[in-house]
């Protein structure tokens, strides 16, 4: 058995994602090789040849893999499929996007967002917001697979390189897609998915200012990252990017406090497996204090600064 | 230019889900049933194409059991001008569903395929992909806005970190995110027209499409019960109890000061 993982990069840099991926590989057992492809991307093929358990690490590296189009990675992918009984990728926004494209292309089916490996054809994930979860069996020659990123540890980094990069042969160019333009937000503080607490806040903010002013002294003490529920996004408060739930980025840190968010089931699909979780709210039956192990009731712009201060 | 949009039915958003005793699957039986909310924005993406006189034609497709025949007149009302129901009683998956819109494309000879990016039944969030590369068409996945001219598509996509826009050719395929637009309520004079409005069924069989399902599901069990919930009085009472969390120890542990 060998397992290709598709890398979280971005070029110059290896994204934390994939030592998830490594380790959830593990627990499927056999060789792990891991494919980086882009464009000037060796600095990230170097850094995936410093994970413990990684065997190989194929270089693609060619301009037409500039921004990681799903066309033509899923092509790339195609030919060199054949060679293994499971292909993984985190299920990032990238590995979403390419790995249904390339389970067709192989007439298989695709597991998303596996949280566990039951066995090496079977696989837990969730369905219906995480209201309920299913164990999945799939009979196809080929796996593939995207990993829900927070159920998994990451793996060890920073062995010293035993293994180099491998080039192998780029894939054609097919033309299809061209990026005119990528805005990645600017932010110094962790990201959601791999921060040990998250503050998030919600439509009981009222306003972006308010949003900003409470939630990030609080943030800056904690050294967390700023997530959000959808009202709060869709009222403006803050980036799309920061959208917790079962659309947007899922989230598992040792503290989450979820500060005038009601907690509908969208919003706690992408949550509800934090370590502690703590929720700020004026109504007691809010549904977020069904999750929550510890819930106060208040006003949260008398509350907030008085937990701020208290730290 | 015809636009081809897909339609799930899919359990209500609001409903909370019951699983069968057996743990075979979740309990579907008298429970309300709706379009999957990410088809919503997609058929009115495909809508508002039509009125800003870049579509002429918009289609709904659905694919599964007779039901579907509701979501469709759904669809119609909500300004599509004609339906196409795959019907089946077969428990689909993505795959299958894929190859049934490839037989459907290949048909009506679409420009463009609008879907949903993620059913929130399955959240599987697989289908447009699969679609697209059945058909050998670029994809514009998570999309947040489109613009279409000159046979070309560009799309912004939301990403994670971040946003970025992609043009693609056109014949494509685009998913839709939640903030592609906000959908419109159909008005009773829609709904009474949608009855009038041609739906068209089909079966896998007629398309020569093997909808066998390629994954077994062994069990459903619900998630682990969190704790109950411990309400605390104040501030004070808050940051005892987290107190052991190593990212508040550290703090509390550090000298107090500027
Ligand atoms: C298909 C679909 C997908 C979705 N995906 C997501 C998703 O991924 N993530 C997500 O978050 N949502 C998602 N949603 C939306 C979700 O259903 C809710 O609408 C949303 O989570 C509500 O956000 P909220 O809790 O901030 O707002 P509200 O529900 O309006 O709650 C605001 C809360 O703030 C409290 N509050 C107000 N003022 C104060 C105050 N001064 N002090 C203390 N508390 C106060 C109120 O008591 C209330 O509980 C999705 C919906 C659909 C249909
Ligand atoms: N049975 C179906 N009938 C029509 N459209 C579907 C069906 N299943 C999936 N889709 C479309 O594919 C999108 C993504 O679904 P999924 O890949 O299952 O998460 C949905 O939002 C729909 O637009």
């Amino acid at each position: 058995m060998a397992i290709l993982i598709l890398a979280e990069h971005d070029d110059g840099g290896l994204k934390s994602e994939t030592l998830n991926v490594v380790t959830a590989a593990g627990k499927i057992g056999g060789e792990i090789h891991v494919l980086v492809a882009g464009s000037a991307c060796s600095a990230a093929a170097r850094a995936a040849c410093q994970i413990a358990g990684v065997v190989k690490v194929l270089l693609a590296d060619a301009t037409h893999y500039a921004g990681q189009g799903a066309e033509n990675t899923a092509a790339l992918m195609h030919s060199l499929a054949s060679a293994y009984t499971h292909i993984l990728a985190p299920a990032s926004s990238h590995g979403k996007d390419v790995l249904p494209r390339l389970a067709a292309l192989l007439d298989v089916a695709q597991i998303s967002d596996i949280v566990a490996v039951a066995s090496p054809d079977t696989f837990v994930r969730p369905i219906y917001a995480g209201n309920a979860l299913a164990t999945v069996q799939s009979a196809d020659a080929i796996k593939l697979v995207t990993v829900r990123v927070s159920a998994f540890e990451a793996a060890e980094q920073g062995r010293s390189a035993a293994v180099e990069p491998t080039s192998i042969a780029c894939g054609p160019d097919l033309g299809l897609s061209r990026r005119i333009g990528r805005e990645m937000s600017q932010s110094t503080r962790p990201e959601l998915g791999a921060a040990k607490v998250v503050i998030a806040g919600g439509r009981g903010l009222a306003s972006a200012e308010n949003f900003h002013n409470l939630l990030e002294p609080l943030a800056d003490k904690l050294g967390a990252a700023i997530g959000a529920s959808r009202a709060a996004i869709d009222a403006g408060f803050v980036a799309n990017d920061c959208q917790i739930g079962q659309t947007g980025k899922i989230v598992a840190p040792q503290l989450f406090i979820a500060i005038g968010i009601s907690g509908a089931i969208q919003h706690v699909a992408g949550m509800r497996e934090s370590k502690v979780i703590v929720a700020i709210n004026k109504d007691p039956d809010a549904p977020i204090f069904q999750v929550a192990d510890f819930g106060l009731v208040g006003d949260l712009f008398k509350l907030v600064p008085e937990l701020t201060a208290a730290l | 230019m015809k636009v081809l949009v897909t339609v799930k039915r899919v359990i209500d958003y609001n409903v909370r889900v019951r699983i069968k005793a057996d743990g075979s699957g979740v309990d579907l039986g008298n429970v309300k049933m709706a379009m999957n909310p990410f088809d919503e924005i997609a058929v009115e993406e495909a809508v508002r194409l039509r009125e800003a006189g870049i579509a002429t034609e918009v289609v709904a497709v659905s694919c599964g059991v007779l039901a579907c025949q509701d979501t469709l007149r759904t669809a119609l009302a909500l300004g599509a001008d004609r339906a196409i129901l795959i019907q089946t009683d077969v428990d689909l998956q993505p795959l299958a569903v894929a190859k049934l819109l490839q037989a459907v494309a290949l048909k009506e000879v679409p420009q463009l395929v609008i879907l949903g990016k993620q059913a929130i039944d399955d959240d599987a969030n697989q289908t447009g992909q699969m679609l697209a590369a059945l058909l050998a068409w670029p994809q514009a996945t998570f999309a947040s806005t489109l613009r279409v001219a000159d046979g070309k598509l560009q799309a912004t996509r939301e990403i994670d970190g971040g946003q970025e826009t992609l043009e693609v050719a056109l014949p494509a395929v685009v998913t839709a995110d939640l903030r592609l637009n906000e959908p419109r309520y159909a008005t009773l004079p829609n709904i009474m027209k949608a009855k009038k409005k041609p739906l068209e069924v089909s079966t896998p069989a007629e398309l020569g499409v093997d909808v066998t399902p390629r994954l077994t599901t062994l069990k459903v069990v619900e998630p682990l019960k969190r704790q109950a919930v411990v309400m605390v009085a104040d501030v004070a009472e808050l940051v005892a109890h987290i107190a052991h969390i190593p990212q508040v120890a550290t703090l509390r542990n550090e000298p107090r000061g500027n």
